[in-house]
């Protein structure tokens, strides 16, 4: 329930600040809806009175969050292959780990990872468990659920993070919901409090236009889905050391069951595998590029305008947008030139977008392109005239020759990948 | 007096607004420029029973009020001005008069594929000698066993080339005047009934607009609507209720206009600010608003009147009359303070000025609107 | 065949807008909506009733208002209609939320595929869907673009990062789909005619089916909102200089620094 005490004021912060329009002031104090309320907290931290409280009982499904230490990254391999995001994982895991003065582990499932097990110790991770099947060469909910649940379980970590990739995010609510924890998705940056030695977990909500710290704090352990792109990845070091330990799982045999060893304790890991587990089957994996265009939902734009020459120039913006897994977007001069298709056309007679990032590239920045793009995150404009109104706009700019600086944008981004 | 929507109302207008955004805007400037009647999308207002939208479901309809209707023609409107004369000439000029006298026979043959959008209707009334001074009918109906002999013209008729069925007015006394007229449906394909070639019009350029020409067209003496010499009263209360639906189309119109003109000036900078600053701007602004909730509440209480079952010509007429004035005078200002922009054709304003001006003048027109009003009043 | 289809009411986000100055969310006049991606559910479900038969009901949790959703989808051709609303279902995260509408789920029982959008546009977090799967002991198909019907079976097309997974499994299933499956109907006039004339919504509060009063709300839920606010972005209008290499590594470095890339 959601109380307001008589100490409220009436200063009406916090009927603004609801994101549901549950606050109304009533004869000078604010009155809540419980029917529109979903007790989200926002008001509670604005009231500069503390005049609203949320009461809340501790929840009686809470464990003893004292059993549980170590910070866990639930790596993820394609064909063996580690993602970029696991990485990008360890390295963030590591300072986590660090100002808990815990342990980092990496978790990974496959089939022949002796080399994703030492790139993860490279990259930081103080002991790697690798679980090793034929069966677990694909990922597929149920044997996946069921290994990290069961893992979960008997090694009792504190923190557990992974990419919230496709397949992180099939696999990151079946698993909370086995083991009975809470699963903040798609966060794009983690914390530690270190008062109270919990996660914080900020994530944009309501299409990115809120952010919000999530906690987790009786129940354990706190898991998390991180987007790709976002964390650093550090450079590798393969002078590192660390302990990597092969957990047979023999899924379809009952009684074989595999060993953990986990400081010095040899646990009895055993999944039981039965066909009930594995009832989905793949028939088939496809590798595509897939290409729809959707600028309103892109992450990332790439637009060119006039300055890009003819259509051919093109080409570049569209190696950038690749590399970038970005949109691209035009203005309408170069729709209207015939260099590009309309639906790629940004602005006040094009479509409006709001990605992360906009990257403009020889678009001088005429208001009507500036009515579909300007309430992008990040702006970058490039652009050889240096009065071009898109500098007004932008985060960064770049007074120079497309042609010349995108190129190598893209084989920045490239490398920065690969 | 309750100046919300209905839930239900609310949500017909959601769906109205969600189509017009997604199936009718993408095409609007195109067939505005093609000339070329959207039938695919009205086959997709049939598939969701917006054809039928105010008629009972036991004849195809979808059940709904008049005022539903009204938003519905004032969404399509918004998006397209020639998408909501072809939903108001269907369901108030082609459909409503065989709803209103038509028997149960001609109700189930004709209304029904009406109202679930399988058919679409028109109506004859105009003809080059007989436009506001619609007595003066030259189209005859001659009556020879069981069926009526159709001879003459009607101009300038919405739907004609792609409607199934319509609705004609024709002398069956000329002795008489006004109460020889009689009311007619007549099936496309009759033999001696064709139309003509497609106008070539100033706005709503999609609609398809045609001459409607009988020569001894034949049809049979079941076909006449009502009772003979009723035809002129039956054409009166049909544009009664008609020019609702224009007005509503004027006021969809009328209010792109604002919203557009509003977006523009907020973005659009001159001397350094954005133009929505300068004080004379705002002025025009807060007049045209004003002129579009004024014509919103005139449209909304002529059709909350026309279900309450009570008279409602002047309310009719006046809705019209406001809103249709409205529109013009606020699509010419927004053109105007879109300046050189509002005058290209990359923008929807010009066109939403050369929509406008025909709401003015069909189903009577603004001088025709205030005789019935003064008419009303003097009586 | 009976298909159950999970939905939420959500304010559409797209309409949202932020007073920068305030760093609030501007709420007023923006439309509540079903939540974009479950419409696609409906109209999976919808669409296999009218080929292989059955009904469909729709189930949502929420306030009372809630209600308005619930009836588009019954405008859209579903059947039958349940609002999950108590005041004890407040707060709940997606754990309690998942555990609730398990437990409803349950009480209709004999399902054979239960649809859910893969995710909700005011949380993004696509959770729901796989937990109520784990919490009915059933199998899950997610990002889901393409489903057919084979006897017992189904066959979908989960799209991947890059490409796409085709998988085979049996029913019972829960499916969370894409709005690439297809393309919503819209509601019928007549449809929405119907939903207010004719009483076929059936509002569940925690007394009508059985759940643990320990496992719901905001009591229950493991994760908890410490703090939301609204992203500031000030342009910075920094034009970089230096020769082009100088320009680009400080760049990167720059966006690397804010996790833009």
């Amino acid at each position: 329930m959601l109380v307001i005490k008589d100490t409220c004021v009436g200063c009406s912060v916090c009927v603004e600040k609801c994101p549901y329009d549950a606050l109304r002031m009533e004869a000078g104090v604010a009155v809540v809806d419980m029917d529109k309320c979903t007790l989200c907290s926002a008001c509670v931290k604005v009231c500069p009175v503390d005049a609203i409280e949320i009461e809340k009982t501790e929840s009686k499904t809470a464990v003893d969050i004292s059993e549980y230490s170590g910070v866990w990254i639930l790596a993820e391999q394609r064909n063996n292959e580690l993602l970029n995001v696991s990485l990008e994982l360890v390295s963030e895991g590591r300072k986590l780990a660090d100002e808990l003065n815990e342990k980092l582990t990496a978790v990974v499932l496959g089939s022949d990872l002796s080399k994703a097990g030492k790139e993860l110790v490279a990259q930081g991770a103080d002991q790697v468990y690798i679980i090793e099947d034929e069966e677990l060469l694909q990922y597929r909910t149920a044997p996946y659920t069921k290994v990290v649940a069961e893992l979960i379980n008997k090694c009792k970590p504190e923190i557990v993070l992974l990419g919230a990739t496709h397949n992180g995010r099939d696999l990151g609510p079946r698993v909370s919901a086995r083991i009975n924890t809470g699963l903040t998705a798609d966060c794009t940056k983690l914390e530690i409090d270190k008062e109270r030695k919990i996660l914080l977990q900020t994530r944009p909500a309501f299409g990115g236009n809120l952010m919000a710290t999530i906690i987790c704090p009786e129940h354990r352990p706190q898991m998390s889905t991180v987007r790709p792109g976002v964390m650093t990845r550090e450079k590798a070091d393969y002078a590192r050391t660390g302990q990597i330990e092969y957990l047979d799982a023999d899924i379809n045999d009952n009684d074989l069951g595999a060993e953990v060893t986990k400081e010095g304790v040899i646990l009895k890991f055993n999944p039981q595998f039965g066909d009930e587990d594995l009832l989905t089957k793949i028939v088939q994996i496809v590798k595509e590029a897939q290409k729809s265009i959707n600028l309103e939902q892109a992450d990332i734009i790439v637009s060119g305008g006039r300055g890009v020459g003819d259509p051919e120039g093109f080409s570049v913006i569209k190696e950038l947008a690749d590399t970038l897994n970005a949109e691209v977007g035009a203005s309408r001069a170069v729709v209207d030139e015939g260099w590009i298709d309309k639906e790629h056309q940004v602005g006040q007679t094009g479509k409006t977008v709001k990605p992360r990032l906009y990257i403009a590239c020889g678009i001088s920045g005429a208001i009507q392109h500036r009515a579909g793009m300007s309430n992008s995150d990040v702006i970058i404009a490039i652009n050889t005239d240096q009065e071009a109104s898109i500098f007004d706009i932008c985060d960064y700019g770049i007074v120079g020759d497309l042609h010349k600086v995108v190129p190598m944008l893209t084989k920045a981004f490239s490398d920065k990948f690969n | 007096m309750d100046f919300k929507l209905s839930d239900q109302q609310k949500m017909i207008q959601t769906v109205f607004r969600k189509f017009a955004e997604k199936e009718v805007d993408p095409i609007a400037a195109e067939i505005d420029e093609s000339c070329e009647f959207p039938a695919e999308n009205v086959r997709k207002m049939a598939e969701i029973d917006m054809m039928g939208i105010p008629f009972p479901q036991k004849y195809g309809g979808a059940g709904a009020d008049t005022l539903s209707y009204i938003i519905g023609v004032e969404e399509l409107s918004y998006r397209c001005a020639t998408h909501g004369v072809i939903l108001s000439a269907h369901v108030s000029l082609g459909a409503h008069p065989i709803y209103k006298y038509g028997t149960e026979e001609q109700k189930e043959k004709y209304l029904v594929p009406l109202a679930k959008g399988e058919k679409l209707g028109a109506f004859g009334l105009t003809e080059p000698n007989a436009g506001t001074d619609a007595a003066s009918q030259n189209t005859t109906a001659e009556i020879d066993g069981d069926q009526y002999v159709l001879n003459g013209n009607k101009i300038f008729i919405t739907n004609a080339g792609v409607a199934d069925t319509f609705i004609i007015m024709a002398m069956t006394d000329k002795s008489k005047g006004t109460r020889g007229i009689s009311a007619f449906i007549v099936e496309k394909d009759t033999p001696g009934f064709t139309v003509g070639k497609k106008e070539d019009k100033m706005g709503i350029n999609a609609s398809d607009t045609r001459e409607l020409i009988f020569q001894n067209c034949r049809i049979p003496k079941e076909n006449l609507l009502g009772k003979e010499g009723m035809g002129f009263k039956i054409a009166m209360a049909t544009l009664d209720g008609g020019r609702i639906g224009i007005a509503a189309q004027a006021l969809g119109i009328a209010q792109r206009a604002l919203d557009e003109t509003v977006k523009y000036v907020k973005e659009r900078e001159q001397f350094g600010r954005p133009i929505g600053k300068f004080q004379g701007l705002q002025w025009y602004i807060a007049e045209m608003a004003t002129k579009v909730e004024s014509a919103r509440n005139l449209v909304y209480k002529a059709a909350v009147t026309k279900d309450s079952g009570e008279s409602f010509s002047t309310e009719a007429a006046m809705a019209k009359l406001k809103a249709s004035e409205t529109a013009m005078e606020v699509t010419n200002k927004a053109v105007q303070i879109f300046g050189g922009y509002g005058y290209m054709k990359e923008y929807p304003i010009e066109r939403l000025m050369r929509d406008a001006k025909i709401t003015e003048i069909y189903e009577g027109t603004s001088e025709v609107q205030k005789m019935v009003i003064a008419g009303s009043l003097l009586r | 065949m009976k298909i159950i289809v999970c939905i939420k009411q959500v304010p559409d986000t797209n309409e949202v807008k932020i007073d920068q100055d305030k760093g609030t969310l501007i709420r007023e006049g923006v439309p509540s909506i079903i939540n974009p991606e479950d419409k696609n559910g409906i109209e999976a479900a919808v669409s296999l009733k009218e080929k292989f038969g059955g009904e469909v009901i729709v189930i949502s949790m929420g306030p009372p208002q809630a209600k308005v959703a619930l009836k588009e989808a019954l405008a859209m051709g579903a059947d039958e209609a349940i609002l999950l609303s108590d005041r004890t279902f407040a707060g709940s995260d997606t754990w309690a939320t998942a555990y609730t509408i398990s437990q409803a789920i349950k009480e209709i029982g004999d399902y054979d595929l239960i649809f859910c959008g893969r995710q909700a546009i005011d949380g993004d977090t696509a959770q729901v869907g796989p937990q109520i799967a784990e919490n009915l002991n059933l199998n899950q198909l997610t990002y889901v673009s393409k489903v057919e019907l084979l006897d017992e079976k189904v066959k979908a097309r989960r799209e991947l990062e890059q490409g796409y997974s085709e998988l085979e499994t049996k029913l019972p299933v829960l499916i969370t789909v894409l709005e690439s499956i297809n393309k919503p109907r819209y509601a019928s006039i007549k449809g929405i005619v119907d939903a207010h004339t004719t009483q076929k919504i059936k509002i569940w509060t925690a007394d009508d089916f059985e759940v643990d009063m320990d496992k719901l709300g905001l009591d229950a839920s493991p994760t908890q909102v410490h703090e939301t606010f609204v992203p500031k972005h000030e342009k910075r209008g920094e034009i970089l200089e230096g020769s082009y290499e100088d320009i680009v590594d400080n760049l990167i470095k720059k966006l690397r620094s804010e996790n833009v890339v």
